[in-house]
Parts: C-alpha cells; structure tokens; sequence
C-alpha cells in the first residue's frame, strides 16, 4: 500500500467494455489532471457507473489501456486499484450493515496483534484519526445498519482515504444528501482536492455538475460525446446527455381538485425494533390532484406507501379512501377499493421476472371478471387485454409471452404502469416511479401519470428527484424523520424546501410529539 | 473464478441501458442458415435440431445427465464387483480381460433392470410356445406400480417447488395417509365402491393434515419447512411404530407389527388381471397429475401459488397472502403424497407394515426435481425412475447387486438435471442464457 | 442510490412476544396438571455418583407434586410477565431458561416418580455423547453459511464420516487413521457440495439434500455389497476408549461428565472455542462474515470472495466428517445404514436456534443432546411414556425449537445466494 504526496494523473485510452451484444463502453477517452474535480456527467444507463468499475478493477476492459502518470496500469481487482492509490465511493454503499464503522473502514487492512487477532483499538484510533482530519465527524463503534444515510456516506469516504487513496471516485453521491448535505459534501471534496487529491465526481444531475465541477465529459450511450466547460447552459448540458433538445419541464394543465380522496389522520408505524418510522403523519389527497412528498431516502415515504396499501401493520391513526376507513385492511382490500401501486422496487415488488408479460399485466386483478369466474381463469380474455395494453402503453416487447425478466428497465416500468394505471385508478400511489430509467421512459412516465391525474384520479407521488417532484406535484409536502416538516406550493425556492428536508426551517404543521 | 455472464437470475448491471427495441433474443444461428435460399423444409428442421442439442436445450440436457448418471453408476457397479477388481489387479497382463470384465458386469446389471422393468425377451419367446401372455407385460405392469405412488408424491413436492416451497415432508404425509386408508380399509365395512373411494379420500385427508401442520407452522411462525417436514418425517415413522402397537391396530396373533389386512372391497380393482399387480392406483395417479395441471395453468388458486413462489413480495404487493397461500398449497400436497400411501396400501401391500413407506418420499424430491417442477415433467420422471426401482429388484436377484445403487443413480441424475451448466461443461455444449418459469427453483436461500 | 435500509416490521401474523408468554404459560400449566397432578405416588430419587466414584454424593429425591406445582407457578408468573412488557431489566433469555429448566425438572420428577432411581450423571453423560455430533455438524453449518452457503448435507456428511471412520478403523487397525479418514470423508463431499453451488449456482437446499441422498445410497449400497459380506475386516473397528482428564475428571458430578470421555469430546470443546474465537476475533473470522453478509462489499476491498467460501464449506465438511467418525469408532463401533439418523438435520436447527453463533449452536446442539438421552434413559427407568414417543423426542424437541423460540433472525444476510460479478 503505497502512499502518495502527489496527485494522480489519470488517463483512460479507448476503453471499451461489452455485456454480450451489448456496448456499455465504446472506445472511451477520458484524461482527468492531477488535483481537479472532474465530473462524470451522463443519465441512467449512459455507461459511467460501468467506466469506473473498468478502473477500479472490478471489470475487466475489452480494450484500451488505463495510464497512471503516464504509466499503463492493469487492476485485475479492486485490491489493485487500491494499492495504486485509486479509492472508490460507490453508489450502493460497500458497507456491511452488521459490522460497525470501524470494522467496515479497516476490512480488508485490517491491523493485527499476534496469530490474527484483531486490534480493534488501533483501528478505532485511525477512524478518529482520519475522521478529525478531514472533518467528516464519525463514530468508529457505532453499527452501520443504524445510521443515517449522510453519515453512510462519509464513512465510505473515509474508507477511501483510509488506503491513503490519492483518487477519490465518487458515483452519484447526492442522491441521498438533502441540498444542504450536498453543500456540505462539496466543501468536503474542495477539502480533499485541496490536500491534493484528484476527484472523479459522476453524476446525472446538471447543477450540481456546474457548480462542483472543473472539467466536465458527457456520456451518453456508453461514448464520450462532448466536453463542455462548466459555464455550458442547461440546454446545451442536457441536449449532449440526452441526444436531442430536451424539455425540461412537463406539459401540465393546472390542477382542478375535486373531493377528497386519500385522508391520512395521525397515521404512525413502528419498525422491528419498535421505533416510529412514520410519525403522526396528517394530509389529505384529492382526486385530480398530484401531491409530491418529498425528502431524503430513509424518512418514512416507502413505509408510508407500504402502509397505505395494507403491508405494513398500523400502529396509530387511520387511513380512509372515499371516507371508507381502510386502516389495517389487506392489500387485497386496498387494491379492490380502486387504489393502485407503483412500488419503489420494481424488480423486487413490481413485476415476477419468470412471468410472462401477460401474466404480470393481470397480477392485480387475476380473480376478478373478466378475468375469473369462480376458480377458473379465463385465458384468452387475459392474453386480449394484455395485448391491447401492450400496445397503448407501448411496451417494446415480442410477444406477451416474453418473460418480463428479459425486458429493460424502462420496459419494465412500462409493464407496472399499464398495469396501475389500466385499472379503474381513483388513487394512484407511486413511489420513486422514474428511478434508473432512462430519459425517455421518464417523460412517459410522467405523461401517463399526468393523465391519470386529468381523468380524475388523485395521486400520491414519493420521489427524491426534487426535478421530478417540482415537475409534477401541484403541493409539495416534504416529509423527514417520519414527519410532515411542511407543505409548500410548487414555486417554493429549492433552499427552502432543502431546509425542510433537511429538519430545519419553518415546519408549518407542527406534529403533535409523541413517544417515539 | 470469476463469472462474467449473468447467472441463472439474470442479473443485469444496473446501469445499462438496453436498446429500446430490445428483446433478447439469442442470436439464432438456425434462421440465418435458413435465411438462405434453396434450402429444403427437412434441412432447416435438422439444422432446428441440431442447433438445440448444440446450445444444449433443457430436454437435451436432461437426456445427457441421465446419460451420465448411468454411465457413472456402471462406474460404480463395475468397480465394487470383486471380481472386477481382481480382473483390474493384473490390468497390465491382461488388459482385455479387465475392460471386458467390468464391462460385463456393468451391462449384466443394466439388462438385469431392463428385463425387470420394460420386458424380459425369454417371456415373449415363451408366449410363442403356449407361455403366459400376461408374463410379457410383467415388467412394465411392476414398472407401473412402482411408478405410481412415485407420481402422486412427486407431485406434492412439485406442487410445493412451484409455490416456493421445500417439502420434503412427503415421507410423513404418505405415512398419514397409509394410516388412515389403511384404518378404514380393515376397521370399516362398507359397499362395495364405496369402500374404496372412502379410503382413498381418508388417504388424502390423512395426508393433508400432516401437510398442513407443516404449512400453518410456517406461515404463522415463519418455521422453515425444510426442518419441520424432515422432523414430522421421524415423527410418523415412530408414531407408525407406535400405533401398530396398539391392539386396535395390529393383526391379532402375528408376532410382527402388521395390520389387520385391508377389506376385500377396499382394494383398488387390477387393470389387467389379477395376475399382473398394475391397479386403478396408476389411473388415480395420473388423474392426479392432470388435475394438479389445471390447477395449476388455469385457476386462480394456481395462479397464486405460482406467482408466491416466483416472487412472495411482488405477490403480496399485488394483494395475494403468501400464508394463506402456503397453507393452501401444503394441505393439498399432503393430500397428494397421502393418496401415494393410499395407493401402496390400497394397491398392492394391503396391510400397515412399519416400513410401507418405503423411500417414495425421498425418491418423491428427486422425481419433482427431474420432472422440472411440472404435472407432466412429474409423470415422466416417475415412469423413469419408477423403471429404475423396478429393474433394480431384478438386478439384485439376478446379479446380487444391491437396490440401494438405483438410489444413487437417482441422486446422479437429480444432480445433474440441477446444474445444466454443469453438463454442458462435460458435453462441451454452449451456453444458453434463459429464465424460465417451473423450470429451475432458483436459487433462494433460507428466507421465501 | 440505496443506502442501508432501516426496515418497518413488515406484515407478521403472530405477535412473538405474546406467543412465548402464552407458551411460558401453557408450560407452567402442564408443570402443574399434568407434572404435578398426575404424578405417580412416590418420590422422584435422582443419584449423582457413579458406581467407583471416590467421592461420595448424596442423591436428591423430590415429590413431584409439590414440586412440579412450585415450578409451574413459577412459569405462569414468569408468563405473564413477560407478556406485560416490563421486563427490560431482565434478560428475556434467562427467563426463557429459568421456564424451560422448571420444565424439564418437573418432567423427570414426573417420569422417575417412585421407580428405579434416574441416573443423573448417566443422564448428562449421554447428553455430552449425543451432542458430540450435533456440535460439530452445527459448527460446520456455522463455519459454511457464515461465508454464504447453506449446508444442508450436514447429514450425509456425517454419514460419510461415520462411514469411513468405520472401514478405514476396521481395514488398517488405526483409529486415529480412521478419524483422519472420516474428517476427509466429510470435506469430500464439502467439495462437492462447493462445487456445485458456488461454481454451478445450484440451489444451495437442493442441493444439500440430494448430496444427501447421494451419500445415503452410497453408503448403503456400499454396506451391502461389501461391508455385510467382509464384515470382519471392513466393519469391526475399535472405540476410542474414554479418556479421563486429571484432577478436573474428578470433581464430584462435573468432573465424569465434562471431563472424563473419548477423544471427541476433547475435539469438541476445542472446535467450539477454535470457531468462536476465529469467526469474531481474527482478521479471518472477519473477513468470511462479511463475504456472508455483502460479497460485494468484500470484493471492493481485495478479498476473494470465492476462494472463501470454497475453503469455509470445505472447512466445514471436515469438522462434520469428525463428527460423522463420532458415530461409530467414537461409540458403537461399526457401522450401520443410516446411523446418522437425521442428526444431521438436528445440527442444522440447533444452528439455526443458535443464531448462526458457535456458542449458540452448541447451547442449542445441548438441548437437542438431552433430548436424545432423555429418550434413553427414560427408558431404562420405565417412565410411564411409550417407548416411540420417546424417540420422537429430539425431533419434537426440533419442530418446538425452531417454530417458536427463533424467531426469523438472522441469517447472514448473503446466505445461500450465489456470487456474480456484474
């Protein structure tokens, strides 16, 4: 493990790196200078995450060579890239959630006394060391499963600099920061820039990108296509990621609300370990009407959503749909009441990869006619819906026997949304509905939700995209620690929704405390 | 060792992005070949074929594992024959003899299984010269018989794949049904169909209690099946012991632990004689097995069960209970593996012994996992290895080798069927990339 | 981006905490109706020294009435309190031990009632003799799903040790060689078992069982085709006489039990302390916990993920392998078809109940242990139970352990899921 005074100069020459037919890396050039920040900029799917794991030694290139101070380098794994002082701040965190900070920064260094034995004290003192030193305050006993996504992160920084990385890759580190975290992880890498490291920051997010960054490379389907100044514009910065003039904003009618649909009153649920993840929370949703929640991952929306549709045990509070009181009922209850799902985990709670398209497109209301009658199921009546939706919903697929593990990401998404929304909607509640997908399958995402929205279903949308919750939300509720910090209109300024998010600020509904 | 394909869940880096026209199609080397013109309709079907068995298909693979479980097992038999190993201790003077002398071993045992299963040509002959004619579908009727409490019980542990589910409990839950068919058969007296439907349906309720034991434990207190059902398995083997102990179930006057025999009229009715044992157990068995296919493609009940076991959270956010499912699905697999101890004991054994069970439960596991977790997959796996368990018997008697090799061809050919990546190795066949629904239970680990 | 989720209970159909209250209860009722009431006249005599002893302890004899009926209303008080939720001082386990041992008091108070006196040290002897098995398979499953791979063929590992302990015992006179050769036998099946499931991605359950079945067949068919005609010099091997450790061997009591035993218990204690210390105290230990829970994570810091696990599960067939060898030239000797007789799958609960813990599992493997004994033993007394339902036990003694007492925690969150760079 060697250490270095100077920065790292970086090059990567015609890396490219396929996935059977696929090209995610096509003959890319990237040159990053010693001691600067240089942003990564591309959107789901562009290829970046796939580059870095090319450098980092957890993939192997195709072709093209990786220069190190203008010497050529192989890493055939990360322990490599480590040695050669490149450290790396992955997008889903490296951390075992059962080990504390200090076992998770020392794993694979770990100091020994004699025969193997852990010396738990030294390794406690370097964390503290290296904490105090770069000013990211962590506590070395502490277990990871049980804190906060922003200290998450920092103890993976600190892990890089641990190995005494002279290149720090960062891969999409915002996405869990509220804006002023992000402010805060900002001054962290002008800090480590200054004691001369060089940074890699990769992003899809363009302001982030132009304030942060000193050189900026675009991706876009897995080639470099463009090396813009950070003074470029939005448009000129979104164009080169997408590939055409883009819209950054969603065609809306204002909204007509109507009578109340959804009434959330006092509604709390505890964990496993009996804390209250969803706080006494209180709001109404009416139909012909998006209401946005709004927050950092981890403050309770996907409990909230779960709880809703009948997954999660209710602890207090209820819960009604057209005034009837849904509180504690079953899923099955929830769905039949004209309420629909869009879950956070598309793969996991969201589709069945073995099943047919046709399959998945009828998992809600399979026992339902025209569907069933009895016990039997009526196949053709089946297979006839699932090709009308396949085509209004413009799902790309062969044929609605395909598996739908065989389809892409934003197909799958597709599938999901032709199912919620191709029922009779009165509440659609969405959660994170747009995450990984492409530009393309967002803005019909969006559209379709729109829609939903027009024809007079109400509509409950949890997203930590703040682009996305400004775009479609016509109220904006912001939720953190399981609480309602406060509800704001859609012209609210990004820094005072970043203060809510983040527990400060003025919180307008102030929750009544309760015993945690 | 590093993988660089995705494995057998498909897991795709999650930063791709696909084509928008995508659809995965493995590049099909048969329709460009056959693109061209000028080829004839026969070319382009062998050209089909062979491609198959060169990307190595599932049936192709299956094939090739049972082909390689029985050549291991002819390994296997050839050298643990004593004198094939004295033949192979002089392999340097006399080389020939070696390799002629395990191969007569090896083939002896496999013609041996194959006349005590499919046919015996000395009883054809026979027939010509005024021989019983019955005697020449000896073989096939033991085949039959053995074969078919293979396919009630592997149907319950299929059943039980398909929704997710380990149940390799069918050893206790045939008990429960033996005892209760059984119980009827000698302790009840009633007409003359009726009797035999009544016991046959006790077999099933015997059986379903056992199995929903198992099912309710897990879905109220998330036990994993996998312990309790092996557990209730040594539970029924003793309380079998137990109960033909007792007066009000043991044959008065006989110093071995066996029941009063069963009724006259509770007996299922032969097919074809009273000579040849094959009975209207293999019909129940197969009507079992199409039953448990409509069930399974064309109701709603089905539909569940298939959707918990693909994917338990997706099906809970879309409104099914995986317990109620779980509940569902091991009393109905209890049933099953219940009507295969009814089919024994109703069938050819007649009466409670405490080792009727046999090793159809274990056997059961091996049998859904060849037959891919599929009502017709199931029927022909068993007829398989229902071949296997019959010609082993007459390999014994014929050449003494002992039945339990039949076991561990058995195990061969399950483990080979599980791991195609495996076989295509040995075979040198290429990879193909598939996820196929009922065909593989993927990999899972402890939690549903 | 996902970061480490902080999970919300998710739907469960039983509320655990009440379920064990209401189940302290219904032992302490049983303590006292069934216990207590339908006692048999007489005392209950336990003795504590073993004929040739040289000291002397007197024996205990209780009347299981009042007995029973104390320990039961102990268990019913403990019940409802536990159910109310106050007891954070206290420490649920030791409540749940306090229940079980009033439980297991007022059994063989009812069970010994005016007949021949229990042995208690036979008793606690056997228990050590039957855990043997059950520890080192437990440790085995400890040391392969702590790195990521179910070991389900725990069983047919042991079958295997058992069986190559025996022939190679019988074939060269060694025991110490028929020892190695059982461990070895274990690891061989390890290797399949790794091979198949980390190279070939099988289901890891599958996969064990058949493994299992495989090894049954095996070593039947091997049993009659060669072991049942060559008998004398392929199945007859020599125990392992029991060792006796100085001074510690004799302390009234404890001393025949912990310390006065063949060599496998010795091994035993070693592996227990061996693995403990390895899995939570090295660099080692540390390294394959955190390929079981995040391979990836792993990965990114230079650990070889594969390698570890191919050597834990190998690591682990070996120990079973000994504890397989246990069964007959720790014992009875030769060996017999099937003599594992589901033992393995006991180890594999008693490290389920054990939370995935060496000290765990063999606190569990003890109780299972007992059970087996407790069949025994109570049957050479004449307790007024059938003699099956006594061999039912330890597997009753299972389904009981693992329905109700364990709870869904926690398996190495890794457990049983192939590894695949993406």
């Amino acid at each position: 493990m060697s250490g270095r005074e100077v920065a790292l100069q970086l090059e990567l020459r015609g890396i490219t790196k396929r996935f059977g037919g696929l090209v995610a890396n096509d003959n890319i050039d990237l040159t990053v200078e010693p001691g600067e920040i240089h942003a990564l900029l591309g959107e789901n799917g562009a290829g970046k995450s796939t580059l870095m794991n090319v450098l980092y030694g957890l993939l192997q290139p195709d072709a093209g060579q990786i220069l190190l101070d203008g010497k050529a380098v192989r890493f055939h794994n990360p322990g490599e890239a480590l040695a050669a002082g490149i450290g790396m701040v992955h997008q889903h965190f490296m951390l075992v959630p059962v080990f504390t900070v200090a076992e998770n920064v020392m794993l694979g260094v770990e100091p020994t006394t004699f025969l193997g034995l852990l010396d738990r004290r030294r390794a406690r003192k370097d964390v503290l060391e290296l904490s105090s030193r770069y000013g990211l305050a962590i506590d070395p006993d502490a277990l990871v499963e049980d804190l906060p996504v922003g200290i998450q992160q920092r103890v993976e920084i600190v892990k890089a600099l641990h190995r005494e990385a002279s290149m720090v890759i960062l891969d999409e580190p915002t996405a869990v920061l509220t804006p002023g975290e992000t402010n805060e992880l900002f001054e962290i890498m002008r800090g480590l820039q200054a004691s001369g490291k060089s940074i890699i920051f990769i992003s899809h997010k363009l302001k982030e990108v132009q304030e942060i960054a000193d050189r900026i490379t675009v991706l876009r389907r897995g080639k470099v296509v463009g090396s813009p100044p950070p003074s470029a514009s939005d448009e000129e910065l979104a164009s080169l990621m997408v590939g055409r003039a883009v819209e950054l904003t969603v065609h809306k009618d204002p909204a007509r609300p109507g009578d109340v649909v959804l009434k959330l009153d006092g509604l709390s649920v505890k964990n496993a370990a009996g804390r209250a993840v969803v706080n006494g929370v209180s709001f109404e949703v009416r139909s012909g009407e998006i209401v946005g929640v709004a927050g950092v991952q981890g403050n309770g929306q996907t409990e909230l959503c779960k709880t809703i549709m009948g997954l999660l045990p209710v602890e207090a509070g209820s819960i009604r749909v057209h005034d009837h009181d849904l509180t504690g009922t079953s899923t099955r209850a929830v769905l039949e009441s004209g309420v629909s799902y869009i879950p956070e985990d598309r793969q996991e709670d969201g589709i069945v990869e073995a099943f047919s398209l046709a399959d998945n497109l009828v998992l809600d209301d399979y026992n339902r006619a025209p569907y069933a009658s009895g016990l039997a199921l009526h196949l053709d009546e089946i297979r006839k819906s699932a090709s009308k939706l396949t085509d209004e919903y413009d799902i790309r697929a062969t044929s609605i026997d395909m598996t739908a593990g065989t389809l892409s990401g934003g197909n799958q998404q597709k599938v999901i949304v032709a199912r919620e929304l191709g029922r009779d909607v009165s509440l659609l509640v969405a959660n994170q509905p747009t995450r990984g997908l492409d530009v393309g399958s967002i803005e019909f995402v969006h559209n379709r939700i729109v829609a939903a929205r027009d024809h007079g279903a109400a509509v409950l949308i949890c997203s930590t995209e703040l682009d996305e919750i400004y775009a479609l939300a016509d109220r904006i509720i912001v939720m953190y620690e399981g609480r309602i910090a406060g509800e704001r209109p859609p012209t609210v300024s990004i820094e005072e929704l970043g203060l809510l998010m983040a527990g400060a600020g003025t919180p307008d509904s102030v929750a009544e405390a309760q015993p945690a | 060792m590093s993988h660089q394909d995705a494995g057998p869940e498909g897991n795709e880096p999650t930063t791709l992005t696909e084509p928008e026209d995508s659809a995965e199609n493995p590049p099909d080397a048969t329709k460009q070949v056959a693109a061209g013109a000028g080829h004839p309709k026969g070319a382009e079907t062998a050209l089909q074929l062979l491609n198959a068995v060169l990307e190595g298909s599932s049936a192709v693979v299956t094939f090739l594992a049972i082909v390689l479980a029985i050549v291991i097992g002819g390994l296997l038999i050839a050298f643990t024959s004593p004198t094939v190993l004295h033949a192979w201790s002089h392999l340097f003077s006399a080389p020939g003899a070696a390799f002629s002398r395990a191969w007569d071993v090896a083939s002896s045992a496999y013609s041996a299984m194959f006349e005590g299963a499919i046919v015996n040509p000395h009883t054809v002959s026979a027939a010509f010269h005024g021989g019983s004619i019955a005697a020449i579908f000896n073989p096939l009727s033991e085949t039959a018989v053995n074969a078919t409490p293979l396919i009630l019980a592997g149907l319950a542990v299929a059943l039980a794949f398909r929704a997710g589910m380990f149940n390799i409990g069918a050893t206790g839950q045939f008990i429960g049904g033996a005892m209760i068919a059984g119980w009827i058969g000698f302790a009840v007296h009633l007409p003359m169909i009726i009797h035999v439907v009544v016991a046959v349906i006790g077999g099933f309720v015997g059986g379903s209690i056992v199995g929903g034991f198992v099912g309710t434990l897990k879905a109220r207190t998330g036990a994993h099946e996998v312990i309790v059902t092996i557990m209730t398995n040594y539970v029924m083997e003793y309380l079998i012991l137990f109960l033909l102990g007792l007066a009000v179930f043991r044959a008065p006057g006989l110093p071995n632990p066996v029941s009063p025999p069963v009724a006259n009229n509770a007996m299922l009715p032969h097919l074809a004689g009273a000579t040849l044992r094959i009975n209207a157990g293999f019909l129940v068995a197969l009507a079992a097995a199409a039953g448990v296919s409509w069930f399974l493609n064309r109701t709603t009940v089905g539909f569940e069960l298939r959707t918990v076991g693909a994917n338990a959270s997706a099906a809970r956010s879309a409104g099914m209970s995986p317990e109620r499912t779980w509940i569902i699905v091991m009393v109905i697999c209890g049933g099953l593996a219940g009507l295969a101890g009814a089919s024994v004991i109703l069938g050819t054994d007649f009466a409670l012994t405490p080792q009727i069970y046999g090793t159809y439960g274990i056997d059961a596991i091996t049998v859904a996992l060849l037959g891919r977790g599929t009502p017709f997959g199931v029927v022909l796996a068993a007829l398989l290895y229902g071949t296997l368990d019959a010609g082993s018997v007459t390999m014994q008697a014929q050449t003494q080798i002992p039945v339990d090799i039949a076991t561990v061809i058995q195990a061969l050919i399950v483990l080979f069927v599980a791991s195609p990546p495996f076989v295509r190795e040995v075979f040198h066949l290429r990879r193909r990339r598939r996820v196929e629904e009922g065909a593989q239970v993927l990999a899972k680990g402890w939690s549903a | 981006m996902t970061a480490v989720p902080v999970v919300a209970r998710e739907r469960v159909t039983f509320d655990r905490q009440r379920a064990i209250a209401g189940m302290f209860v219904m032992l302490g009722l049983v303590d006292i109706f069934v216990f207590g009431f339908l006692a048999d006249k007489g005392d209950a005599v336990f003795t504590f020294t073993l004929t040739g002893a040289a000291v002397s302890v007197p024996n205990l004899s209780l009347a299981p009435g009042p007995v029973s009926e104390a320990l039961g209303a102990l268990s019913i008080v403990l019940g409802f309190l536990y159910a109310g939720r106050n007891l954070a001082k206290i420490p649920k386990r030791l409540v749940g031990i306090v229940v079980m041992l009033g439980f297991v008091v007022s059994f063989l108070c009812w069970s010994d009632a005016g007949r021949i006196p229990l042995p208690f040290v036979s008793l606690m002897q056997s228990t050590m003799l039957a855990s043997i098995p059950l520890v080192l398979g437990a440790l085995s499953g400890c040391l392969c799903e702590r790195s990521g791979v179910i070991n389900i063929a725990i069983e047919g590992q042991l079958l295997l040790g058992a069986f190559a302990g025996a022939v190679i015992a019988s074939s060269f006179g060694s025991l110490w060689l028929g020892l190695f050769s059982g461990s070895i036998a274990g690891g061989l099946l390890a290797i399949l078992l790794a091979v198949f499931a980390i190279r070939y991605m099988v289901d890891q359950i599958i996969l064990g069982v058949v493994l299992n079945v495989f090894a049954s067949g095996l070593t039947g068919y091997l049993y009659d085709q060669a072991l049942v005609p060559y008998q004398n010099r392929l199945n007859s091997p020599n125990t392992f006489t029991p060792i006796k450790i100085p001074v510690l061997g004799d302390i009234p009591i404890i001393g025949p039990i912990l310390f006065d035993s063949t060599i496998f218990l010795y091994i035993a204690y070693a592996a227990v302390a061996l693995v403990h210390i390895g899995l939570f105290k090295t660099r080692w230990g540390l390294r394959v916990r955190a390929v079981g829970e995040h391979p990836t994570a792993a990965d990114t810091v230079g650990i070889r993920v594969l390698f570890t696990r191919y050597r834990n599960v190998v690591l682990g067939g070996l120990v079973a392998g000994i504890g397989g060898a246990s069964l007959t030239i720790g014992s009875v000797g030769s060996f017999g078809k099937d003599i594992s007789s589901g033992q393995g799958y006991i180890a594999l609960a008693a490290m389920i109940f054990g939370r995935w813990t060496p000290l765990g599992a063999t606190g569990a493997a003890l109780l299972f242990g007992f059970s087996v004994a407790c069949a025994n033993v109570l049957g050479t007394i004449g307790a007024p139970i059938p003699s099956d339902f006594l061999l039912m036990l330890p597997y009753v003694a299972t389904i009981i352990a693992v329905a109700g007492f364990v709870g869904r925690s926690r398996a190495p969150k890794a457990d049983g899921q192939p590894y695949i760079k993406s």
